[in-house]
């Protein structure tokens, strides 16, 4: 058994050196460090975010020599640099790369790799390595970096002869990009960089094991078809996997058609409307009162590109217990997982939904409709306005009246990030990045850098950052990338001076001992902290004075704008499914209307 | 004493039942013993991305063999696992989803031959030595090393021979067994690469 990790590649080596005189060649033999960067070229990489160091010398010098048409950004931390790349595969589409030294280099990738892994992101992280014959004897520098990252990875490899090194590299962004999304690890020993081999870059590579799904099952879809006839409370619960496939546009066409009603997971916000009165809102611990009912009651529920996370079914034998299911996705690993689907459609949502849609026809779902209108004005998402207080819900509702909705709203981890989720009201795809599955705090700064280097030139809304005092301070030195490429973006730091989500919980279920979650002693003043970093510091502390500061903010174009909203501290995330409860078991409002501390 | 259960709903009746969970309050878990086979690159990195998979998504794994294929850079691997239908499923989809497998199976179900092998160290005395030699015959138990005072026997079978010949061995003092974990095969006349792949193909000829 060899240590080599990439003998698929070299099987396809030879069956692509046919001549093909599209792909990209040098005649003479080039280092491993040039090949590297005119492979990034070929691939049409566009931004690299990275961060030099002993190992990967050789590729910023061939960077500096060789000009290439793709931007380097020098990252502040590495982990931001993951968090950017993440951004920017969210927003655009494509995939993030990244670039980093080995040892610590690698190790601070670790976050952000798992981070992509667990949400489907694409992104091919380069990590330099000691020299192969110092691998294994601790050398300076040196970790097990496939070792570290295998369970995080879609896939990984070690690269140990140069000849392999362009192969591998046009393998990595097509495992990448490909099927179900997420990260791919490259580690490239140094005398691999350094040593020569002529440069061709292969149109495509064909790799045994991967196999990738083919067109869906028709039968299938006509049995979906079926199912959506004969229910008499459908419901659509959609995912990200449906904008990760570009197929938002034909859900909305598909719900509309049918009058089926939608909710969405965290990620699947943006995929449907949510001013069309179908729109639900978001499912599951923290989403609305009536998209859970719905579930509760539904006798179909259509799943689209979604994964039944506990986060959406809180006690999974319990939930939506009267509905068939439909699961439509990409992974087949995904399908039936945790809730056992009766009609399974492996395949690119996009592709299902466009077979899906011409056989569904028109349903009445009057009755329905009208008995989620009643869940609806029943317990409608709401929050303390009289009191003079300054609370997130206002601050994010009026960012979303000043944006209508037409921005890239990057939120962090917490309480702000389910405001964000609940009071933002997304219209479109790809206007929604935030770290879900991982629950990444410190995503949002860098993810929202990301999406602003993805987003240049190719459309121009904002992007506004919604951060908790506690993430933001995680990644704060990332203001040191944006200010030096003068973005333009919007950061709204929502303030309470707590680790609010913690604070929330402690309350909750542990009798009010907020034990280390008060940031009030230690938080630093965001104004200067902004200032410090040659960026705008602004500050709300009223109600009253959100409009002005946010129309303060929009003025400037030239670099970022950091808000500092000084919240109430007590505000607590309602509705909610306590963890491990049943989704019918939500708690809608403070259960003590006085527990104020 | 009768646990209590809440009433079922007709659907959460038939998930359940199709992911062979238990239904009535007493009922025990459909837990079935499954053999799969995985053929999978030559490598270590692959190797341990198979293995890992087990311990990172808190699979069974009661016994797994690898060694080398006809094809030099295939190696095959026999896994044997435990679960109810939704967890083995998982598995066999897992499984499949890495990119390092080529190829995954469940053999159980199918018709299939499944062999283990064993080296088992016993001691003896002039009084227990032809006891130990008739059990080992009837086994068909070949003596592969001798001293003095003990003997190793190597035996290839089905687990529940070697489990038997382990159990008769044990009143004679067993020094020793080492076991190889079961290897397996679907008894067919086809072979997995039996449909054309181009890559498998260059791969077999280099
Ligand atoms: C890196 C990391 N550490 C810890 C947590 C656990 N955690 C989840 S939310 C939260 C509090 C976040 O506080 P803040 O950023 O101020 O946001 P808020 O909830 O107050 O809006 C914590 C500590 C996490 N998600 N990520
Ligand atoms: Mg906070």
């Amino acid at each position: 058994m060899r240590t080599d990790t990439i003998p698929l590649v070299r099987a396809v080596r030879s069956a692509l050196n046919a001549e093909d005189p599209s792909a990209k060649v040098t005649a003479e033999p080039v280092t491993g460090a040039e090949i590297f960067v005119r492979a990034l070229e070929a691939e049409g990489v566009e931004v690299v975010f990275g961060h030099p160091g002993g190992a990967v010398i050789h590729i910023y010098d061939e960077i500096a020599r060789l000009k290439p048409r793709f931007q380097h950004i020098l990252v502040r931390h590495e982990q931001g640099g993951t968090h950017m790349a993440e951004g920017y595969a969210k927003a655009t589409g494509r995939v993030g790369t990244v670039l980093v030294t080995s040892g610590p280099g690698a190790t601070n990738t670790v976050t952000g790799i798992a981070d992509a892994y667990m949400d489907s992101v694409p992104l091919v992280v380069f990590t330099g390595q000691v020299p192969t014959k110092l691998i294994g004897n601790d050398a300076f520098q040196e970790t097990d970096t496939i070792g570290i990252t295998r369970s995080i990875t879609k896939h990984s490899f070690l690269v140990r002869d140069v000849r392999d090194l362009a192969w591998t590299i046009k393998a990595a962004y097509h495992i990448a990009r490909t099927g179900r999304p997420g990260p791919v690890v490259v580690d490239l020993p140094k005398d691999v960089l350094l040593s020569r081999a002529p440069f061709t870059y292969p149109e495509e590579v064909h790799l045994r094991g991967y196999k990738l799904p083919g067109p869906p099952d028709p039968e299938r879809i006509r049995e979906a078809a079926e199912m959506i006839a004969a229910s008499r409370r459908p419901l659509l619960y959609v995912g990200g996997g449906t904008i990760n496939a570009n197929a938002a546009e034909l859900l909305t066409r598909l719900a509309r058609k049918a009058r089926i009603p939608v909710t969405t997971t965290l990620h699947g916000l943006g995929a449907f409307p949510e001013d069309d009165p179908l729109s639900l809102g978001m499912l599951g611990m923290h989403g609305t009162w009536y998209a859970n009912q719905a579930v509760q009651h539904a006798d179909l529920i259509i799943a689209v590109g979604a994964r039944f996370d506990d986060r959406v079914t809180g006690r999974v034998d319990t939930w939506a217990p009267h509905a068939k299911v439909i699961h439509i996705d990409i992974d087949p690993a995904c399908i039936s997982k945790n809730v056992p689907a009766d009609c399974a459609i492996v395949g690119d949502v996009r592709a299902v939904l466009e077979q899906l849609l011409p056989l569904v026809a028109p349903k009445d779902t009057k009755a329905w409709l009208a008995e989620i209108e009643q869940w609806r004005a029943e317990c409608p998402l709401t929050y303390e306005t009289h009191d003079g207080k300054l609370r997130a819900q206002y601050v994010i509702e009026r960012i979303r009246a000043k944006t209508g909705g037409h921005a890239v709203v990057v939120s962090d981890v917490g309480q702000h990030q389910m405001w964000t989720a609940q009071y933002f009201r997304f219209l479109h795809p790809r206007t929604h990045i935030t770290s879900g599955g991982l629950g990444t705090m410190g995503f949002a700064l860098p993810a929202a850098i990301g999406a602003a280097f993805g987003l240049r030139g190719r459309s121009d809304w904002p992007i506004v950052c919604i951060s908790g005092d506690g993430g933001f301070v995680m990644n704060a030195q990332e203001l040191g990338v944006a200010a030096a490429h003068r973005l333009p973006i919007k950061v709204a730091v929502i303030n309470n001076n707590f680790l609010g989500m913690v604070r929330q919980w402690q309350e909750l279920f542990h009798e009010h001992r907020f034990s280390h979650t008060d940031l009030s002693d230690t938080n630093p003043d965001f104004v200067e902290l902004a200032e410090a970093f040659h960026c705008v510091g602004l500050r709300a502390t009223r109600p009253e004075e959100v409009d002005a500061v946010l129309e303060e903010a929009w003025k400037v174009n030239d670099r970022p704008v950091v808000i500092d909203f000084q919240v109430v501290k007590e505000e607590m995330v309602f509705p909610m499914v306590p963890a491990g409860a049943s989704t019918s078991e939500m708690i809608t409002k403070r259960l003590t209307p006085n527990a104020f501390v | 004493m009768q646990t209590e259960m809440p009433t079922l709903t007709p659907q959460q009746i038939l998930r359940r039942r199709k992911a062979g969970e238990p239904i009535l309050p007493d009922e025990p878990e459909q837990v079935h013993r499954h053999t799969i086979t995985v053929l999978l690159e030559n490598t270590i990195g692959a190797l341990i991305r198979v293995v890992n998979l087990f311990s990172a998504r808190g699979f069974n794994l009661e016994s797994v063999t690898v060694g080398e294929t006809d094809d030099p850079t295939v190696s095959r691997m026999t896994i044997v696992t435990t679960g109810n239908d939704r967890i083995i499923g998982q598995v066999l989809r897992q499984l499949d989803r890495l990119i390092d497998t080529l190829h995954v199976e469940d053999l159980s179900g199918s018709s299939f031959v499944e062999r283990e092998l064993c080296l088992l160290k016993v001691s003896y005395t002039n009084e227990t030595r032809a006891a130990i030699m008739d059990t080992a015959e009837i086994f068909r138990g070949k003596v592969v090393d001798i001293t003095p005072n003990t003997m190793t026997f190597e035996l290839t079978g089905p687990t529940s021979k070697i489990e038997a010949f382990i159990k008769l061995m044990k009143p004679h003092g067993i020094l020793e067994v080492a076991r190889s974990g079961r290897v397996a095969m679907r008894r067919s006349s086809g072979s997995w690469l039996t449909h054309e792949d181009p890559v498998l193909k260059l791969s077999a000829e280099r």
